[in-house]
């Protein structure tokens, strides 16, 4: 255990507040009586009243959460069919072009993303709004969950599938019998990923979307370039409370899992 | 339970030329891209006969046993089951069912599901399913853990449920990949002979993949020695040990002494090889002729070690000095120096608790060895 010196303390202390001061003054002033965002007077909780009164901010909150659930899952799909050709099919020609293509939108920057979208779109004449909103989403996020799933399946022992198979179930049947509920966790979180980064994104959806489809964080941006008001920083609060929670949770479970996985297997050993 | 000794020592149907195999590999080669896996194999496998598929790693043995379960197909070849040839039929239609070496249990099933997967997979009605997965929870010994997950269970019940799952659907043929090798030494002792008792139980055929040769031959009927993708010798457990063909399979299997030397002379199935400590004097249906090169195999265990000359001339010795001793409780190894600097193993039985005056370091000895103690090997 090395020892708590004055170095180590300091550089925690900093570290923590370079990440979470600019947060935590945001939330504190989401409670804040006055209009005025710098200036503190008072504990109210007004903004989270006169939110839920603000029908535009909630608009763009149901068209994001609508986005975000229909391209997460979308996403899931796609990524995880790509991940298992990548992973088990990996003699066919040109496989490491598909790859590379496969991972290139992760470090494309989001504006080329965005633009060459929005080409798209005008080119073959199909009208912004939901649906290319969700459809741009669905490109963007696919790969992430494609390399969440294929670090997954690199690990995965290909006979419990050739059991299957051996024991008479068609590869379908495989598949969604075996291979699926045995993967389900990392599909699970290359959901989660494909979700939150749906559920925050500015640039590619100010590109792609239409009338009558913004999304929260676009609005959010609009309302703060008039000025930041108290109402903001209350549903980025609200925001920030439910990321929070979703990584509590999901951390409280995998930790979970792993002390039960350690559990049974001492049982298992010491009662042989 | 009635003894099984009868039957397996009158089970001998590759001798008799009348009965037809049941598994046949005809002129099976298995490529995969410039490595040749199983080189134009041809073998034939007898119904309810305990067959074991020997070699080093990379030598084919597993590559052959995965075609007969349907997860390769042959590059060129004819695998035959009962009459079909079943080189085109998928894994999940083969009458074929396979423990694997990993075991492969789903883990996200319990112990229950997992033998009942293969059932389910058949369309079987449930009240059948669950009779058969109890009976099969019987027959491994595992009835109070049917509820367990597999991460729940140590090695040695993981592996039975592992054949548990395999057997559930009565395969014609159950293929087996290094089935004990997951376990300790005392633990796979054990099972080789639970094995050898199911299959006899169950009349079924089981094939079985192993580089462990003690394993090979305590429970097969036959054993192929496999070498390079081809079958060095396909023979049981004795004849391999007691009549290898080749200098391969002599040294593959078991420790063994070979003497090399010239043929002095050859009639009549018997052979006098002249090597540098020996005069070996030996039958052998092989055709030798005088002044080619020949090779002598003989065991450790079946030279003798003796402080004077053996009193009868016939038989084949030389001096030599004790220059190693190995004590291993059951017995004791001795390598002895001969005249000519050549080290020969052998080994005594330690049948009696102490022995008066043993044989100690450095003390001159006789070897020898009756002519029909070992083998010339074809080469």
């Amino acid at each position: 255990m090395p020892s708590w010196s004055r170095f180590n303390i300091a550089s925690i202390v900093l570290g923590f507040a370079f990440l979470y001061l600019p947060i935590v003054l945001l939330v504190i002033f989401s409670f804040n009586e006055s209009k005025l965002v710098t200036v503190w007077a008072g504990f109210s909780t007004k903004w989270y009243v006169a939110l839920f009164h603000n029908q535009g901010l909630l608009d763009a909150a149901w068209v994001t959460i609508r986005v975000s659930l229909i391209s997460a899952t979308v996403a899931t799909v796609l990524g995880t069919m790509a991940a298992l050709a990548l992973v088990r099919y990996t003699r066919f020609r040109g496989r490491l072009l598909f790859s590379g293509m496969v991972y290139a939108p992760l470090v494309m920057p989001e504006v080329i993303t965005g633009l060459s979208l929005l080409l798209l779109f005008v080119a073959i004449g199909f009208d912004r709004g939901f649906w290319t909103l969700t459809l741009a989403h669905i490109t963007f996020t696919m790969c992430f969950v494609a390399v969440v799933v294929q670090s997954r399946l690199l690990s995965f022992d290909r006979s419990i599938e050739e059991a299957a198979l051996d024991l008479g179930a068609t590869p379908l049947r495989t598949f969604f019998e075996v291979t699926l509920p045995i993967i389900a966790p990392a599909v699970f979180s290359g959901w989660v990923l494909a979700f939150t980064l749906s559920l925050d994104d500015l640039v590619i959806s100010s590109f792609t979307t239409g009338p009558g489809a913004t999304t929260l964080p676009m609005k959010i941006y609009s309302q703060v370039r008039l000025g930041v008001t108290p109402e903001i920083n209350a549903v980025c609060t609200i925001l920030i409370a439910f990321v929070t929670i979703g990584v509590v949770v999901a951390s409280v479970t995998t930790k979970r899992r792993e002390v039960q996985r350690q559990r049974d297997e001492q049982a298992a050993f010491a009662g042989r | 339970m009635k003894s099984l000794g009868n039957i397996r020592r009158s089970f001998t149907p590759w001798a008799d030329p009348q009965s037809k195999p049941y598994i046949s590999f005809k002129n099976v080669t298995k490529k995969f891209g410039d490595f040749t896996a199983v080189d134009d194999l041809t073998l034939n496998i007898y119904h309810r006969e305990f067959f074991a598929l020997l070699g080093a790693s990379g030598c084919g043995k597993s590559t052959l046993l995965r075609m007969l379960a349907g997860f390769e197909r042959p590059t060129s070849g004819e695998i035959i089951l009962d009459g079909q040839d079943i080189a085109g039929i998928p894994p999940y239609k083969r009458p074929v069912n396979m423990m694997f070496q990993s075991y492969a249990l789903f883990p996200h099933m319990t112990v229950e599901r997992n033998i009942a997967f293969g059932l389910r997979q058949d369309g079987m009605p449930k009240a059948q399913i669950s009779e058969r997965v109890a009976q099969m929870l019987k027959l491994v010994k595992l009835e109070q853990f049917a509820q367990r997950k597999p991460q729940q269970l140590s090695g040695g019940q993981r592996q039975r449920v592992a054949l548990a799952r395999s057997l559930a659907k009565r395969p014609k043929v159950l293929l087996l990949d290094e089935p004990l090798g997951a376990l300790d030494k005392k633990l796979r002792e054990e099972t080789q002979f639970e094995l050898m008792d199911l299959q006899q139980q169950l009349g079924l055929t089981f094939v079985v993949v192993t580089h462990d040769q003690e394993e090979a031959m305590t429970m097969a009927d036959r054993i192929a020695v496999m070498s390079h993708g081809k079958v060095v010798q396909v023979a049981t457990p004795a004849e391999i040990y007691e009549a290898p063909n080749s200098r391969f399979v002599a040294d593959f299997i078991g420790d063994v002494n070979i003497l090399e030397g010239k043929v002095k002379s050859a009639d009549n199935g018997r052979v006098e090889i002249a090597s540098d400590d020996f005069t070996v004097r030996t039958l052998s249906d092989a055709r030798q002729s005088a002044g080619s090169s020949a090779a002598f195999a003989i065991r450790p265990e079946k030279l003798r070690i003796s402080r004077t000359a053996p009193a009868d001339p016939s038989v084949n010795a030389s001096q030599g000095e004790i220059w190693d001793i190995g004590y291993l409780g059951d017995m004791t190894v001795l390598h002895v120096r001969l005249p000519s600097g050549k080290v020969v193993k052998t080994s005594m039985l330690n049948a009696q608790r102490e022995v008066e005056n043993p044989i100690g370091y450095d003390e001159k000895v006789w070897v020898s060895f009756a002519e029909t103690a070992g083998v010339v090997l074809r080469d």
